[in-house]
């Protein structure tokens, strides 16, 4: 027996778990939770302290989760990629997730950097970093919802949607 | 018109939307 795919698909569920469950965090609990603090003045507690580990986790999780999702895909990898017959529904889940890993490093770190003052930046670049920040975080959530749809799929997927 | 991501609720709308039309893709054109 293969222990490489168990442990791969146990990994996956792991730090997909957390990956997720922070962006959740961040989108439905951090940022209403921080203009609610910057009225009372108590937004440096979650700034300082909350956010930098809370995006630690986060960006390294994505990673970790993509790179498990490979092993398991294994050797199915570009089949699932390139759509194949019997690995699209797969495959549209590991393209939403890899676009998600990438908004991940390429877009969201790169301007919680400067927000979080861990980059200098002028109030103006911080300002339009937090917008930039906030949408990609929100397209992120708005793909995590098919990304599961599809990722998920198995034996009740095949059964109710044919997929 | 206003960005639906936006709001917490117009994001999980898009998402629920998005799920649908990939739904229909992949049933239709590449199953």
């Amino acid at each position: 027996m293969d222990l490489v795919p168990v442990f791969a698909r146990w990994l996956h569920f792991l730090a997909g778990v957390m990956w997720i469950g922070l962006l959740y965090y961040f989108n439905f609990v951090q940022v209403p939770a921080l203009k609610a603090a910057a009225a009372d003045g108590t937004a440096a507690g979650i700034t300082k302290h909350v956010a930098p580990r809370a995006l630690f986790y986060f960006r390294w999780a994505a990673i970790v989760t993509w790179l498990a999702g490979a092993a398991l895909l294994g050797a199915n990898f570009v089949n699932a990629f390139t759509l194949s017959k019997g690995y699209a529904g797969i495959g549209i889940g590991a393209w939403l997730g890899t676009i998600m890993l990438f908004n991940v490093w390429g877009v969201i770190w790169p301007n919680q950097q400067k927000i979080l003052g861990m980059k200098p930046a002028t109030d103006e670049e911080k300002n339009k970093a937090r917008r930039v920040a906030l949408l990609a975080s929100r397209t992120n959530t708005m793909l995590s919802i098919p990304m599961l749809f599809f990722m998920a799929g198995g034996l009740t997927h095949k059964a109710a949607f044919g997929l | 018109m206003k960005n639906p991501l936006d709001s917490l609720w117009g994001t999980v709308i898009s998402g629920l939307v998005l799920t649908a039309i990939l739904y229909v893709i992949v049933k239709n054109l590449l199953t």
